[in-house]
């Protein structure tokens, strides 16, 4: 949100700035690839910092927003043995935005699906994400490393993981406006994979919904286990 | 025990018959779904037939339009299921089986726990949310009202 000076908010700016720290930036790249929560001496163990500066950078990363702390005791012990909790670090749901000069396409993302659910148009929507995806995945760059459709998914920001399904998303890139409107925008987003995958080759019917609370709607399944 | 439970009525007006060919990929989803639901943490109840289901309730004067009415613990419990769920991946494919509703077509609303609502209500709830907009009495998952505190009204 711009402020009185058509500059974004003090703490969306202070945020970002942080970042340009280099160990905060990787400290936060391993707190959210980690994808739950990471203590301390995971996190300095995982930078090569020492305890102690790992605690100061994340501890600023908790202020400026960007990660959330709890506190929670590791392992089985209970009682006066058990010492104290641990400070865990995990990602901050809330969302970092700054665009200079000022953009709000938050709001008109927000119109555009208001009136594309109005008009009950998810079909002309899903054909339009399945044409785009289908372009984005053939322009790809040749060079980067790994399956291209993990390479794709991660340029977009998804945050590929494996597991036993196949490829997960840890995020949503749609997160808020798919909050507000689900099937047309968790229906799009699979659609626009499927495009991803058509494009670099790969059998659209690869990217299926498996929805849970939490994570993106959509598993690229394993070219193995495919039905 | 919490003292109120969130009720939903959802209506939806078929493109075909359900014995038809346009319809055969949702009637197929009935069976699973519904099992689905039933089994879904937070479930409470829902209107059904004989038949396990509802589609047979046809209670407008527009014989297309279906309802689907159901009880849940709580507004998250409700939505996990709704959009979290396989429900999702059969909610995506809703314009080929259903014409888009002109008013409104899904109503929330709080009942005294162990209090199933009536189809009649159900069409009430619909109808004021239609005319009034969201209020505690009828509202919908983008606008929604906490339960009340204290004891039923």
């Amino acid at each position: 949100m711009a402020g009185m000076d058509d500059l974004p908010a003090d703490r969306d700016l202070a945020a970002i700035g942080l970042l340009q720290d280099p160990v905060r930036r990787a400290l936060y790249g391993h707190v959210v690839a980690a994808g739950g929560e990471v203590s301390r001496n995971q996190a300095a163990e995982a930078v090569g910092v020492q305890r102690g500066l790992a605690a100061f950078h994340l501890d600023k990363l908790v202020e400026a927003g960007l990660l959330e702390a709890t506190f929670r005791r590791l392992g089985e012990r209970r009682g006066p043995g058990a010492g104290r909790p641990a400070k865990l670090y995990r990602r901050a749901a809330g969302e970092i935005a700054a665009s200079l000069p000022p953009r709000t396409y938050a709001t008109a993302a927000h119109l555009l699906a208001e009136a594309v659910d109005q008009a009950g148009a998810d079909p002309e929507l899903q054909a339009a994400a399945r044409r785009a995806g289908q372009a984005a995945g053939r322009r790809r760059p040749q060079a980067g490393r790994g399956p291209a459709i993990e390479q794709v998914l991660g340029a977009r920001g998804y945050e590929p993981y494996r597991d036993g399904a196949g490829l997960r998303l840890r995020n949503c890139p749609f997160a808020q406006l798919a909050h507000e409107f689900p099937v047309l925008v968790c229906a799009m987003n699979l659609a626009l994979i499927e495009g991803l995958l058509d494009g670099i080759g790969e059998p659209p019917g690869r990217a299926v919904m498996d929805p849970a609370p939490g994570r993106c709607c959509v598993v690229v399944t394993s070219k193995d286990n495919q039905d | 025990m919490a003292t109120h439970h969130l009720a939903q009525v959802n209506l939806a007006t078929v493109r075909a018959p359900l014995d038809t060919p346009l319809l055969a990929g949702f009637v197929a989803q009935l069976e699973p779904i519904n099992a689905l639901a039933d089994h879904s943490p937070g479930f409470v109840w829902r209107l059904q037939t004989e038949d396990g289901d509802a589609t047979a309730i046809r209670p407008f004067e527009d014989e297309r339009i279906m309802v689907n009415l159901s009880v849940w613990e709580s507004l998250e419990a409700l939505r996990s299921f709704v959009y979290a769920s396989r429900h999702l991946d059969v909610m995506r494919r809703r314009r080929e089986w259903f014409h888009r509703m002109a008013d409104a077509y899904l109503a929330l609303w709080w009942v005294p726990a162990g209090t199933i609502p009536t189809v009649a209500e159900a069409r009430d709830r619909i109808r004021r949310l239609t005319r009034d907009g969201p209020d505690p009495d009828a509202f919908t998952f983008r606008s929604p009202f906490p339960a009340p505190t204290g004891a039923a009204r």
